[in-house]
């Protein structure tokens, strides 16, 4: 190793930088995270005119299977509280009831920092979502017009031999040890079945969002039965949702544990430096 | 390996929170802006577009129920029991000389009892109820076509628009911006299920739901479904009435195509 300028050009001196996006892939994931967290905040706001969830075509106002309220106490104090599946749990400060700006306790499914408007404004909130919901759709449209076009798809199908290292991948994951030299070239099995679920849940979200129109659903009578109703569609909604917040979440773990600087200049600028194997 | 292991365990949920939902909490990124707003419009116009021109018929249904599937209880939103001296006054006697007043841009201006009404061609329908709120509720309507009432008085030319004035003040305004009334197009107005309902659940319009009529348009949320209507008018445009958005919660920020 120390006769290294003696050996001319050794390969193995010069770090390996791969092309790992494109740049239309790298636009579209920078739009499609800007798209969904307007999306996010302005679906807690509208969320919260009617924070609760109910399962068919109707809703439940008596005991909704899912819904944030809040107690006035007898001492003048609020109580938020969270009930799911008919178990009530204080929740107090964040769902239910949470401080406004001029820091009063204020009955409030979500906390005015999750969503946009922070103030109560149904209305306003219905903009930035539709606004927003277009530009996801279209951004989307583009992303997978190439997906398919450029056969990019097969990166994240999983093969046979994929499924049969998920016990491995998941405990390189869970010690932090990440794919290294030929293998960090091509999604792992973990990555491939996170991006590929990402991949599904979105047009699924869009289509139960959709359902909720009753303009759509005169258009295609088709959406509510696929969803059990609207309500069952906004339930589902919400729940594809959640999920994805739960992916950015780890996601957002994942690059930071795992290269945090190479990861995010693989998405700016596309460059990617393969992490080298241990000699 | 341990040591950034370690530094890395310890800061990512700083970390995560500081790259992710921080810069944006509590920001309105310009929601108070005219500009900013009428920009976010734009999408609205465009919604308006794609589901009226490009996907849907003219005369396509909302999707119709069978009576098993009326919901025990309808929530009444808005007005549910007008203050307004002539509507109390004409509830006072069960709206027995109450008349539907139509005008405006009509041939023949006229004013139709709950009798009149009854013996127009009508359509009973179960709906689903879809509030911009979020929630839905199945019930059942009869009521006189809104088509009929307008083939009735004749629309003139120059007939754009139907607006609908009602006896409910939903909230207090110097400059009396405060009482409801919508306004739809034709294709709403001349749609099959779109009907001035007189008849709720097999029994007669309560007053909470909007008596002596309410109006009924299947393809759009609630807010569309102007109750306590007293007079109906052709337009040509709408930017004279209240606030000029084209109904109450319209001026109050709300789309006027509430399609979705």
């Amino acid at each position: 190793m120390a006769s290294i300028s003696s050996a001319p050009a050794a390969p193995r001196a010069v770090p390996q930088v791969v092309l790992r996006h494109s740049a239309l892939v790298r636009i579209c994931h920078w739009m499609n995270a800007l798209c969904f967290l307007i999306l996010l905040m302005s679906g807690l706001q509208i969320f919260n005119a009617h924070p609760s969830l109910s399962w068919g075509q109707t809703s439940d106002f008596d005991n909704p299977f899912f819904s944030l309220s809040a107690n006035e106490n007898d001492n003048g104090s609020v109580t938020g509280v969270t009930t799911l599946f008919g178990h009530a749990f204080d929740t107090t400060g964040v769902l239910g009831a949470s401080r406004a700006a001029d820091g009063e306790m204020d009955e409030r499914g979500f906390p005015s920092w999750a969503t946009l408007p922070s103030y109560q404004d149904l209305a306003t909130g219905r903009r930035w979502h539709f606004f927003f919901g277009w530009l996801l759709v279209l951004n989307g449209l583009v992303y997978v017009t190439n997906l398919f076009a450029g056969r990019h798809i097969r990166d994240f199908l999983p093969t046979l031999h994929d499924f049969r290292t998920i016990p491995r991948a998941v405990l390189d994951h869970a010690r932090l040890r990440f794919p290294k030299g030929e293998e960090a070239r091509h999604y792992n099995v973990l990555q491939k079945l996170a991006y590929l679920s990402v991949i599904i849940a979105f047009p699924i979200l869009i289509l139960a969002g959709l359902t909720m129109s009753p303009a759509m659903d005169a258009t295609f009578p088709l959406l509510p039965a696929i969803f059990h109703g609207r309500q069952s569609a906004r339930t589902i909604h919400f729940a594809l949702a959640a999920f994805l917040v739960a992916f950015v979440i780890v996601h957002l773990v994942m690059v930071l544990v795992s290269g945090v600087f190479n990861n995010i200049r693989s998405m700016i600028t596309g460059r990617y430096r393969i992490p080298e194997e241990a000699p | 390996m341990n040591r950034p292991r370690l530094l890395t365990r310890r800061t990512f949920f700083r970390g995560v929170a500081a790259g992710g939902l921080l810069p944006l909490a509590g920001c309105d990124l310009g929601s108070d802006s005219p500009r900013v707003l009428s920009l976010l419009d734009e999408a609205e116009s465009l919604t308006q577009a794609v589901q009226r021109a490009l996907l849907q018929s003219r005369d396509a249904l909302a999707p119709e129920y069978n009576a098993g599937a009326i919901s025990a209880y309808f929530k009444p939103n808005g007005s549910t029991d007008p203050d307004d001296p002539d509507y109390v006054a004409a509830r006072r006697t069960n709206f027995a000389d109450w008349k539907l007043e139509v005008g405006g841009l009509v041939e023949r201006p006229i004013a139709l009892s709950l009798s009149d009404l009854r013996a127009l061609p009508s359509r009973s329908q179960v709906t689903r109820h879809d509030c911009v709120e979020g929630w839905s509720c199945v019930g059942q309507w009869k009521g006189a076509k809104l088509s009929a009432i307008l083939d009735a008085a004749g629309l003139k030319p120059k007939a754009r628009l139907i607006a609908f004035f009602c006896a409910d003040t939903l909230e207090q305004t110097l400059d009396g911006t405060g009482r409801y009334y919508e306004t739809i197009d034709l294709v709403d107005a001349y749609h099959p299920q779109t009907i001035l309902a007189y008849e709720m659940n097999y029994a007669p319009l309560k007053v909470e739901h909007g008596a002596p009529l309410r109006l009924r348009v299947e393809r759009q949320l609630g807010y569309k479904m102007a109750k306590y209507v007293m007079r109906i008018e052709a337009i040509d445009g709408f930017r004279h009435l209240g606030r000029g958005r084209g109904g109450f919660w319209e001026d109050r920020g709300y789309a006027w195509y509430a399609g979705i």
